[in-house]
């Protein structure tokens, strides 16, 4: 090997090994930080010498953590399930069908994937209090789908639109109804793209934090991006921070799973989002 | 024939029925919404008591224009949002690059990126917020052990760096996405390109800006116009850092502010409709202007 071609792999991997101490070493001095409690926090050092589970305990029996991790996974899922049922046919009908008036569906769904959320706050506060729904989750759900439902269907419709013509075709002539194509052609074929785009929806509504913020006021009903901001220790001015470092453990691990299990739909399903879009 | 098109118009027909359930979930989530608020940014309706105001015409939005705080977050929202994307678009490119490489280890890479994009912004804000700590951040003390600072700083608090350390937290979530997006870009390019291109003795720099700069062009324009609408609205990492800090305030933070601590739903509401116009106002040049998109995507192929 040339020492130009040595020199130039060094510099390679050493840009590689830059951009993963870049993206993991924050994540990974979380994971530090929450194994150490008491004054061990306070001091800088890369492997805890006494790792203690103590910061987990904590969060768990001192404060409602468990609930909030319930009301995060109850009304990320309801708003994922609500927002693919309804994006199945609409994407059907958007992908497949000509019809005048698409281009401004399409449009509409594209703007108020847009919308500044603060834009709509006032709205939906008068709207969730009209209901009865302030300070509940189902309050939580309904605010979501602002933000799942235009974003799996757009997803959608770019999947359902690629499917091969044939498909409906023969289906059509034997005098199918569309429903029937839709239901018995077109959803086992959209089952990958409904698990990746409903992934994709889910963290959407599970990070999610200034609608959680304002629609809730107890402890109780707040999620687990609200409790993460709002954990207080006995006075202002000293934070738990291994608490906190615990928590931010907690609900980043399994998100950093399903994504890894998934990356490579992910990949494609935020292509399909972003630059289709 | 004409058994056929009455299929069609069956067909566009049903169309709408499809589409029913889901317009009616958006004009109550979003339209409805959208149309109050700009409704109460006339009125001097206050959050104890949303169902009593009075309708006050223009005063909220003179009243805007002349708050100097207001001006200061639109400043905030500006530098955040061009610093931000310019870096994240920067950082993006070169690391989409490294990893289109064919090397072994790019699997690795690739995964590891996910894990800031994974990461909820809260929680993102809170484990910088702690590494950036002005007495044990671990940012400081390794700033300090290779010499770049002389004592500790205090990144959220000092208002020097606030906006600095602000843009650091964005930048490190969101350059996986602009990266993941860029590569996707490059992986389109064929191979064939590059050879001829080696054929005729370009180096490797210069096929860079000849050649892969031009074709991923449209692509990472998307990609910045998606990311600049995204940093437009900020308030997550931005309320978890430093608060409602006059310092890095966006125009989110200030209208969330307005609203909800200070209860004054009519006003809040001037500032929401504000940054809604000037965002529906980019969106709509943007989208005007990329017309190809639109119809490339709600049009057949």
């Amino acid at each position: 090997m040339s020492p130009l071609i040595l020199l130039r792999r060094i510099g390679f991997y050493g840009l590689l090994a830059a951009i993963l101490f870049y993206t993991v070493f924050p994540f990974y001095w979380a994971v530090v930080s929450s194994l150490k409690s008491g004054s061990a926090i306070f001091r800088v050092e890369f492997l805890p010498s006494a790792p203690t589970l103590e910061n987990y305990r904590a969060l768990f029996a001192e404060q409602s953590f468990a609930r909030n991790i319930a009301n995060s996974l109850i009304v990320a899922s309801l708003a994922t399930a609500i927002s693919l049922a309804l994006a199945v046919t609409a994407a059907y009908a958007l992908g497949r069908i000509r019809f005048r008036g698409r281009s401004a569906v399409l449009f509409a769904i594209l703007s108020i994937s847009m919308f500044p959320q603060i834009a709509v706050l006032s709205g939906l506060f008068e709207l969730i209090r009209y209901f009865g729904l302030y300070n509940s989750l189902t309050g939580l759900v309904f605010s979501n789908l602002i933000l799942t439902l235009p974003f799996t269907v757009w997803v959608l419709t770019a999947f359902v639109r690629e499917l091969p013509r044939e498909l409906e075709d023969s289906a059509l002539m034997d005098g199918a109804s569309s429903f029937k194509i839709l239901i018995e052609i077109f959803l086992p074929l959209m089952a990958p793209a409904l698990a990746a785009t409903g992934l994709l929806a889910f963290i959407l509504a599970w990070n999610e934090f200034l609608f959680a913020l304002t629609f809730t006021l107890s402890n109780e009903q707040r999620t687990v991006p609200v409790a993460i901001a709002l954990i207080t220790g006995a006075s202002a001015y000293e934070l738990p921070w291994g608490r906190v470092m615990a928590a931010s453990v907690i609900v980043t691990v399994p998100l950093i799973a399903l994504v890894l299990i998934l990356q490579r739909h992910i990949v494609s399903g935020l292509v399909a989002g972003a630059v289709k879009g | 024939m004409t058994a056929r098109l009455s299929i069609a118009q069956q067909r566009a027909r049903s169309a709408w029925a499809y589409l029913a359930p889901l317009l009616i979930a958006l004009l109550f989530v979003a339209a409805w919404p959208l149309l109050r608020t700009i409704a109460f940014s006339f009125t001097d309706a206050n959050l104890s008591d949303l169902t009593s105001w009075k309708f006050v015409g223009f005063a909220n939005y003179v009243y805007l224009f002349q708050d100097p705080l207001w001006w200061r977050s639109v400043g905030n929202t500006l530098l955040f949002t061009l610093v931000s994307v310019a870096l994240e678009t920067l950082l993006g490119l070169i690391i989409a690059l490294t990893i289109n490489a064919h090397m072994p280890g790019r699997g690795l890479v690739r995964a590891a990126m996910l894990i800031p994009w994974a990461i909820p912004t809260v929680v993102s804000a809170k484990m910088w917020a702690w590494m950036l700590h002005d007495l044990y951040g671990v940012v400081n003390v390794l700033f300090m052990s290779i010499g770049l600072i002389g004592r500790p700083w205090a990144w959220l608090a000092d208002p020097g760096l606030s906006m600095a350390a602000v843009v650091m937290v964005d930048v490190w979530k969101a350059t996986p996405f602009m990266a993941l997006l860029t590569l996707a870009a490059l992986q389109t390019l064929s191979q064939d390109i590059y050879e001829a291109a080696r054929v005729d003795g370009l180096g490797p720099v210069r096929s860079f800006f000849h050649i892969t700069l031009p074709l991923i062009r449209p692509a990472l324009l998307i990609a910045v116009i998606f990311r600049s609408l995204d940093a437009l609205r900020i308030f997550d990492v931005i309320y978890v850092l430093t608060g409602n800090n006059e310092n890095t305030a966006t125009m989110s933070v200030y209208a969330r502010q307005q609203l909800v601590d200070f209860q004054d739903v009519g006003f809040g509401s001037t500032a929401a409709t504000c940054l809604f116009v000037i965002v529906a106002i980019i969106t709509v040049i943007v989208i005007t202007l990329g017309r190809v998109h639109v119809s490339a995507s709600g049009g057949d192929r």
